[in-house]
């Protein structure tokens, strides 16, 4: 056999295949060319990985390598799966087959890439969801607008919406105070 | 458990009477063919016997069969033997794309002399078209060469039309018919090829035991110097009990070729009508009808080959792929992609070579085993989720 023990029990009986279909974060590495293909599901919790799941497209120590990943990285928290690199994940196989190493060995590449996405979410998140206030407030004064037409509450400057950027601009002005498009000719 | 070997593009068995004629040449029978004396004389004439064996089974005359330790080296010698002697011809040599590796790389190594290679195209079904080779022929071509038939996918390729053409355009045909003697009828004047490669181990002969056929009058240069046997064209002690071997499987396959195919014919039949009822989305590879009697092979779609063979294995049953993961150089099969089969395809290959041993009831036990199997690694594919979702819409 060209493999460990150890990795003909993680190909035969695979720890956490599947797929989690609200997953906090996803992240595929490979390719059907290359001949190996993961994908990597994470939901988190409290900045720990309260489950993985994984599919895996790919030879005998591919798939032992994607469970065994799944196996040591879950319920630690993301700075220390981020820590789980491709030689570990080897060496806890006992040793995979020198021209796998490169290839096959991309189980802990693709869970940093799910952590990776799942981080990309958490930051867009607080990015494109300001707070209610800062988006509704008076282009002058600063102060909070309740509605998008009407009057600004602190400084009653009439308000009203910009056609162009959707924003704010003071009444009858000509040119929108936000993004400078010419009012009356829009 | 039980143990059903499917692989016989690796390696067949010795058969037991093979066994026993070689026997006497690894014990008591020592002598170095070369040796005048009666030992070695002795020695000498099994050689001598078993070539004429291995001629009478491919229709040569005794002295066009030149041995080597195995088809491989055949081939090496093909190409690179005759491509020296033709030298002052040209330098172009034309392939088929689906040669095996030690044509395609004999080619690459005259081209760092000065040579240079035509690949010709096949079809979906492995096919070299005979009018494809004639397009690629040009004034200073040397030599073509074309495999009889894949091992990999099965196709038989309609090598007397391509020798025809090669004929008419003056160039000498070389055939590696490695996968081919010994299990359908060869016959090198109907075939009329002016070179052939053959290996004892594809007919239930020894490992290391190989022969090229060089029509006479077809000049050939030697690429292992030193040495008076084969006629001078081939240095190096004789492997006497391998080509003992040889002769007595060449024996062997000639009594027994036309039930050989007929049984494995069927059996493979079998195989290829009854897999892709049992599992979906899996497809035969190769000439349906134009190839080998004792070859199956399919691509399995969404998975990958390694899983499947291991999986197998694990049941007692050993078969190939030709999928990247289970090659060393991790590359897939150029005979599947020069078919045109995608990457991922490709991936999913199984190789399937019948035993005249197989029976029924062997491919029986494949069919059950082998369907869970692919189950089970299709539901651990992110392709097989993917093409779910993708057909649920």
């Amino acid at each position: 056999m060209i493999y460990t023990d150890k990795v003909m029990d993680h190909f035969q009986n695979p720890r956490n295949v599947g797929v989690i279909k609200d997953a906090d974060g996803v992240g595929q590495v490979g390719n059907p060319v290359c001949g190996d293909m993961m994908t990597f599901y994470v939901k988190v919790k409290d900045n720990r990985l309260a489950d993985i799941k994984f599919q895996t497209f790919g030879c005998g120590a591919a798939i032992a390598v994607s469970s065994i990943v799944s196996e040591i990285a879950m319920g630690r928290t993301l700075e220390e799966a981020m820590q789980i690199t491709n030689e570990i994940v080897a060496e806890q196989l006992g040793g995979l087959p020198k021209n796998k190493l490169h290839c096959s060995n991309l189980g802990a590449d693709a869970l940093h890439a799910a952590i990776e996405d799942y981080r990309k979410k958490q930051a867009a998140e607080k990015t494109s969801a300001p707070p209610k206030a800062e988006e509704c407030s008076c282009p002058y004064c600063d102060g909070p607008v309740e509605g998008l037409e009407g009057a600004c509450t602190s400084c009653h400057i009439e308000l009203e919406e910009c056609p162009h950027c959707h924003g704010l601009t003071k009444k009858g002005e000509e040119k929108c105070t936000q993004c400078g498009a010419d009012l009356e000719t829009v | 458990m039980r143990q059903v070997y499917l692989d016989h593009i690796a390696a067949t068995p010795l058969d037991p009477q093979v066994l026993e004629a070689m026997l006497p040449f690894l014990r008591e029978k020592f002598g170095n063919p070369q040796s005048l004396h009666s030992a070695g004389q002795e020695a000498l004439q099994a050689i001598e016997e078993a070539r004429s064996r291995v001629a009478l089974l491919i229709g040569a005359g005794d002295s066009e069969v030149f041995f080597t330790a195995s088809g491989s080296e055949a081939n090496n010698f093909a190409l690179k033997g005759i491509a020296a002697a033709r030298r002052d011809k040209g330098n172009h040599i034309v392939l088929s794309a689906i040669e095996h590796q030690s044509v395609l790389h004999s080619a690459k190594s005259l081209e760092k002399s000065g040579f240079s290679t035509t690949l010709v195209p096949v079809d979906k079904t492995a096919s070299v078209d005979p009018d494809a080779v004639r397009q690629a022929i040009r004034k200073e071509t040397v030599l073509v060469s074309v495999i009889l038939a894949s091992s990999e996918v099965g196709t038989i390729e309609p090598l007397a039309e391509i020798a025809r053409v090669c004929r008419a355009a003056g160039v000498p045909l070389h055939t590696d018919a490695v996968a081919a003697v010994g299990n359908i009828p060869v016959d090198v004047k109907e075939l009329g090829v002016d070179a052939l490669s053959l290996a004892a181990d594809q007919f239930y002969g020894p490992k290391g035991s190989g022969a090229l056929f060089v029509k006479k009058g077809l000049r050939i240069l030697p690429i292992i110097d030193g040495g008076i046997q084969e006629g001078g064209r081939r240095a190096g002690t004789e492997n006497v009990a391998g080509i003992v071997g040889m002769g007595k499987a060449a024996e062997l396959a000639r009594a027994s070729l036309a039930e050989r195919q007929n049984k494995m014919k069927a059996l493979r039949d079998r195989l290829i009508d009854r897999f892709p009822q049992k599992v979906e989305r899996v497809y035969l590879t190769g000439h349906r009808d134009q190839r080998l009697p004792h070859q199956a092979s399919f691509c399995v779609e969404f998975i990958e080959g390694e899983g499947m063979l291991l999986s197998l294995d694990m049941k007692g049953i050993s078969v190939s792929s030709g999928s990247a993961c289970t090659s060393r150089a991790l590359k897939a099969s150029h005979v599947l992609l020069a078919m045109g089969i995608d990457h991922a395809l490709a991936q999913g290959s199984l190789v399937f070579g019948l035993l005249e041993s197989t029976g029924a009831e062997d491919i029986d036990y494949l069919l059950d085993v082998l369907p869970p199997i692919i189950d089970r690694l299709r539901k651990m594919s992110p392709l097989y989720t993917k093409f779910l979702e993708e057909s649920q819409k």
